[in-house]
């Protein structure tokens, strides 16, 4: 696959642009020869049983192997047309890619402070711009109306659910191009998470979403297309309507939709 | 209706007598603290008074105050505070945060087991041998103060180091994702949640300085000197040696004097510790997560 680097003002294709990636840890392979791409603004599901290599895909993405002991990363990933190991600085690329986590990760600061620690790190300091940023993530995370009184209690005692809220209006924060989630709905009660479901369908229209669930309603819900892991291999990439009625094109993925195992 | 079977019966004993056991070795753990605490505070209690803190010693030390000792220690612990806690927070934050897991760092890791377990008057040798006559530093507090800072530096990058790694990998994983180099996560994430048990650490390291007699003998402390240093290249008398001093080199000491001396020491010591304690309480009353 060649791929030309995208000029200024040019919307690539494809986010993300993966070929023969394999990772391993301490020479033991966890993903083997996974090759995809991701589109621009849609949202991208991964499924897979658990141990299949899709935490382990997402922190490719983001260069995470750097601050990770052991982990070794073969192939090419492209992020917006440009290799992840072509970065000179990491730190800016990870600032591109917000990132959020099965268990939801509220840092031991306020609530506001939590949201706008990623402008702090970008040397923002002026506290009107904060402001803003902090009520606007929020608000997008369908978490304001309920902290808005109190932005100064410490964002890791609220609840799991809200905790995972303010994961995401963390991450949006970082104003990403991509968005990568990663189970998030793990610790979530149902409620929750169809409201982070929505919120997610109304970011498509400015972000590439590549979403990781285990629960398989879930990509089907929102994915256009979706991939499925299979104990470290990618099976297929398919529509996600096709594969959810039909269409898979290994009988392994529609086993799986169906519940069959995993 | 259930009936206890001769196993549950027999369990039942045992577990009572292992209890027993437990009990009575923990008393023998606490009798020896007491009686040192009781002894001291009997016997060295009326040695105890304003004059005796804050007044020169007198005829030979046979008489007047410890208050060069007292001075002296301060000095030596501060000193040596200041020249170990950089460091070795430096070298934790190092270990714990950057140092890939490899050889060298294991080695490094092992280095600094053994260095805590080197007897004190090798690094007094060392000491000498460095600071007083390569560095020509003299015998001063200088000396003294490094000699003691190199002897307790392990101390510090231990409990540095656990401290540091009570912080949860979730939240500098957080912070990593959002683009944070590790510098940035460590001082707006993990310093933070970790600087009291840090602070712990050092006070108990405090302690220990204060009541450390070998590392100083050959590199600052002196015998008898009726003044108060000025300056870091002065020598200085000290609690530690000053009441080995007291109670075997000089005739005709009033025996109430080196129980006086061991009873300000060692409340000096548990004053540290107190305060450590009440750190630690403090520290697990706001915990953040």
């Amino acid at each position: 696959m060649v791929s030309v680097p995208v000029q200024a003002g040019e919307t690539a294709a494809y986010a993300i642009e993966v070929e023969d990636l394999a990772i391993g840890y301490h020479g033991k392979p966890a993903l083997s020869g996974v090759t995809l791409q991701v589109p621009t603004n849609e949202i991208f599901g991964i499924i897979g049983p658990a141990n299949s290599g899709k935490t382990s895909f997402l922190r490719a993405i983001n260069r995470m192997d750097l601050m990770t002991a052991g982990m070794e990363v073969s192939g090419s990933v492209l992020v917006e047309g440009r290799d992840v190991r072509s970065w000179r600085n990491p730190y800016a690329l990870r600032q591109r890619i917000g990132v959020v986590f099965p268990l939801p990760v509220g840092l031991p600061l306020s609530i506001y402070d939590n949201v706008a620690l990623s402008s702090r790190l970008r040397g923002t300091r002026k506290k009107a711009e904060l402001d803003v940023i902090v009520e606007r993530c929020l608000r997008r995370a369908a978490l304001w109306d309920e902290v808005k009184d109190r932005l100064d209690s410490l964002g890791s005692l609220l609840s799991g659910g809200q905790q995972q809220r303010l994961t995401i209006a963390r991450a949006l924060s970082q104003d990403p191009s991509i968005l990568l989630l990663d189970e998030f709905s793990i610790a979530v009660d149902p409620v929750t998470t169809m409201r982070i479901e929505e919120v997610l369908s109304d970011l498509k229209s400015e972000m590439t979403i590549v979403l990781v669930t285990n629960l398989v309603q879930q990509a089907h819900r929102l994915a256009s297309r979706t991939a499925f892991f299979l104990t470290g291999e990618l099976v297929e990439v398919t529509e996600t309507e096709a594969m959810f009625h039909g269409g898979a094109q290994d009988p392994r993925t529609t086993a799986y939709v169906e519940g069959k195992f995993g | 209706m259930f009936e206890a079977t001769v196993q549950n019966r027999r369990n039942r004993k045992v577990e009572g007598l292992f209890r027993l056991l437990f009990l009575w070795m923990t008393c023998m753990l606490i009798l020896p603290v007491a009686l040192i605490l009781g002894v001291l505070v009997y016997r060295g209690g009326p040695a105890i008074s304003w004059e005796f803190l804050f007044t020169q010693p007198l005829n030979n030390m046979t008489a007047g105050g410890i208050l060069p000792a007292l001075v002296g220690t301060v000095w030596l612990v501060v000193v040596a505070l200041i020249a170990s806690v950089p460091v070795g927070v430096a070298a934790a934050l190092y270990l714990s945060e950057y140092a890939p897991d490899n050889r060298l760092t294991r080695a490094i890791n092992l280095a600094i087991i053994n260095l805590a377990g080197v007897p004190s008057i090798v690094h007094a040798l060392f000491g000498l041998g460095a600071f007083v006559i390569f560095f020509r530093f003299g015998t001063s507090i200088l000396a003294a103060s490094l000699t003691l800072a190199v002897m307790t530096l392990p101390v510090v990058i231990v409990a540095t180091r656990e401290s540091l790694q009570t912080v949860p990998l979730a939240f500098r994983e957080a912070c990593w994702n959002m683009g944070a180099t590790r510098w940035q996560t460590i001082r707006k994430i993990v310093l933070p949640n970790a600087i009291s048990g840090i602070l712990t650490g050092v006070i108990l390291e405090v302690s220990r300085t204060s009541g450390e007699t070998a590392p100083i003998m050959f590199t600052g402390a002196a015998f008898f000197l009726p003044f108060l240093p000025q300056g870091v290249l002065d020598q200085t008398m000290a609690m530690s040696l000053h009441l080995f001093v007291i109670s075997t080199q000089v005739p005709d000491v009033p025996e109430h004097m080196p129980f006086g001396v061991a009873l300000v020491l060692i409340s000096m010591v548990l004053a540290m510790n107190g305060i450590s304690i009440a750190f630690r309480v403090y520290l697990r009353g706001r915990k953040k997560w």
